[in-house]
């Protein structure tokens, strides 16, 4: 079982704040693409919305139900993702993904995630790495569909 | 604070942590989630060792006495079971693998028979999907007409509405008699006269939050079908039982076709078997059914009323001091003696599954979410909601816990 201290770095401050406060909480009207993450399990249901200027994401922003951590994370990649090109975007994905499931990173992607790495506390957590992860698989799709709305989910564990 | 020597009722566990390997093994452990599944007693564990190591063989088969054994001992089982929940003609208790499989079976092998076109289903806002979804998609592959009896505004079922929802048309009324989700207990005997009252509706009522808390008198409730699942009253997951009226089972076609469940196999055609056997194809899980038998056992030791005694005033308890908590929104009767041992709440600016985290790391388990109960979040206009449920192990000291978990995460997310 987690502990205290496991905790306390899942909830930061950073997280705490951005739960509180997330930011690009808006719809984006002349969006690109957008996309719906949901995760049945706990009811989150979160949509993203994408501006491609060429290859470079000119804006970003999402809104939606979900936990602090759902939320934090959805915050925390628009801040991240916006003006990033599309082969940009894809490699902080690969790497937000090992981050939540507990791979260690080296000193150079540490750095290079900056606040994001505030995610890698739900790796203690097996039963929230979703939560962290849905806004990401919706970026993805997003960006892999881009001309369409499609919606992805986030499975396990399967709800009853 | 009582200076008298007698506890409040609900202060002690009504059964002792000891008799529970699990929660004896982890002496910090809250576990507020029986309603989704109940620990273990030993006596059940006991149950299961002592068949395999004594018993077991494949029952209805062998010609010899390790066979007769075990098939004596998967009938005693039936037998036992049957007096627990209060039915009389042993055969129709069916045993499968719970309640979902269960209302599965009456949806598919008396619904498709039965349900036509033109004709309608009803169940209630209230259902676990176990016995909201088995009936949708039998009308949508029937054509039948699926209605929805809404919540009144005390947050029960309306059964003015319900009235009106049934009519010569109907063919299933569906209702559990307690909510999973809310803990709610239904007026079962009012909801099956105005079942009964509009024409001839098979009646359905899943017991899975019942028998594990209530004292279920089944043939007295009057309804045709009744489900229920064993690993939520002390018994092995993966057992359970469907109990219906013999003519019904008689006149239905089989579920599941295969070894036991035959008379003759003949080239072209086959002919079925008694009840139970019918409607239990294949070697039977006798464990399930002997563990099970072991639970009725351990539960009549303690005594129903004994049970319920217990939950509602811990029930009672819970709903006070969580009430006390600003911000904290209960959902469901207010009447703690109107429901079975859950208590589902929302806490204001903090998402459930943070507060059942938080919890967690204190010990405390309790459920996050919708409760496999879509259609009803949606009426209470609820994401999700934290549920902590109790039974007979549950103490005043567990509900101490979970409130006290409760305002440290409300103190963790409090904005500033």
């Amino acid at each position: 079982m987690a502990d205290d201290a496991a905790l306390d770095a899942l909830y930061q401050e950073i997280i705490l704040d951005h739960n509180r406060r997330p930011r690009n909480f808006r719809e984006l009207p002349d969006a690109t693409c957008s996309a719906d993450g949901k995760n049945p399990n706990c009811g989150d249901a979160l949509t993203i919305w994408l501006r491609f200027d060429g290859e470079r994401v000119s804006d970003i922003s999402f809104q939606g139900v979900g936990c602090a951590i759902s939320k934090a994370s959805a915050s925390l990649m628009t801040l991240a993702i916006k003006g990033r090109t599309r082969s940009e975007a894809a490699l902080i994905f690969e790497k937000v993904h090992n981050l939540v499931t507990g791979t260690a990173l080296d000193a150079a992607t540490a750095k290079e995630l900056g606040a994001l790495r505030a995610l890698g506390g739900v790796s203690k957590f097996p039963m929230r790495v979703k939560c962290a992860s849905l806004a990401w698989h919706a970026l993805k799709s997003a960006m892999d569909v881009s001309e369409s709305v499609v919606a992805v989910q986030t499975g396990a564990p399967t709800p009853a | 604070m009582s200076t008298s020597n007698s506890a409040p009722s609900g202060a002690h566990a009504l059964a002792p942590r000891s008799d529970f390997p699990l929660l004896a093994a982890q002496p910090g452990l809250v576990y507020l989630d029986s309603a989704a599944t109940s620990q273990k007693p030993r006596m059940v564990l006991d149950a299961l060792t002592a068949y395999y190591t004594t018993h077991n063989a494949n029952p209805h088969r062998g010609a010899y006495t390790l066979a007769a054994n075990a098939t004596q001992a998967y009938h005693d089982a039936r037998r036992r079971l049957a007096e627990f929940i209060g039915v009389a003609d042993t055969d129709t208790v069916i045993f499968t693998r719970g309640a979902t499989e269960s209302l599965n079976l009456v949806s598919a092998a008396w619904g498709r028979a039965n349900v036509h076109a033109g004709d309608n289903i009803v169940v209630t806002r209230m259902e676990h999907h176990a016995n909201f979804v088995p009936w949708q998609q039998l009308a949508l592959t029937t054509g039948a007409e699926f209605r929805i009896c809404e919540l009144d505004a005390a947050g029960g079922i309306d059964l003015a509405l319900l009235a009106t929802l049934v009519d010569s048309r109907t063919k299933v009324v569906a209702f559990g008699q307690v909510s999973n989700a809310l803990g709610t207990i239904n007026p079962v005997t009012e909801m099956v006269r105005i079942a009964r009252a509009a024409g001839t509706a098979l009646v359905v009522c899943d017991g899975a939050q019942a028998v594990p808390h209530l004292r279920v008198n089944i043939d007295a409730l009057g309804v045709d079908a009744y489900v229920f699942s064993g690993h939520k009253m002390g018994g092995p997951m993966g057992s359970g039982a469907l109990v219906m009226r013999r003519a019904l089972l008689e006149t239905m076609s089989p579920y599941h076709f295969g070894g036991d469940m035959i008379e003759w196999v003949h080239d072209d055609t086959s002919t079925w078997n008694l009840l139970p056997h019918k409607f239990e194809a294949g070697t039977p899980n006798v464990e399930a059914a002997v563990g099970l038998a072991a639970a009725c056992d351990y539960l009549d030791a303690l005594g129903m009323d004994a049970v319920r005694a217990h939950e509602v005033a811990l029930t009672a308890a819970a709903m006070q001091a969580l009430t006390a908590i600003p911000g904290v929104t209960l959902y469901g009767t207010a009447d703690a003696a109107g429901r079975s041992g859950v208590v589902s709440f929302s806490v204001a600016d903090v998402h459930p599954h943070d507060i059942a985290t938080a919890l967690d790391v204190d010990g405390v388990c309790v459920r996050a979410g919708h409760h496999c109960a879509q259609p009803l979040m949606r009426a209470l206009g609820a994401h999700s909601t934290v549920r902590a449920s109790f039974w007979v192990y549950s103490t005043a000291d567990d509900v101490t816990r979970l409130v006290a978990g409760v305002r440290a995460a409300q103190r963790r997310f409090a904005d500033g």
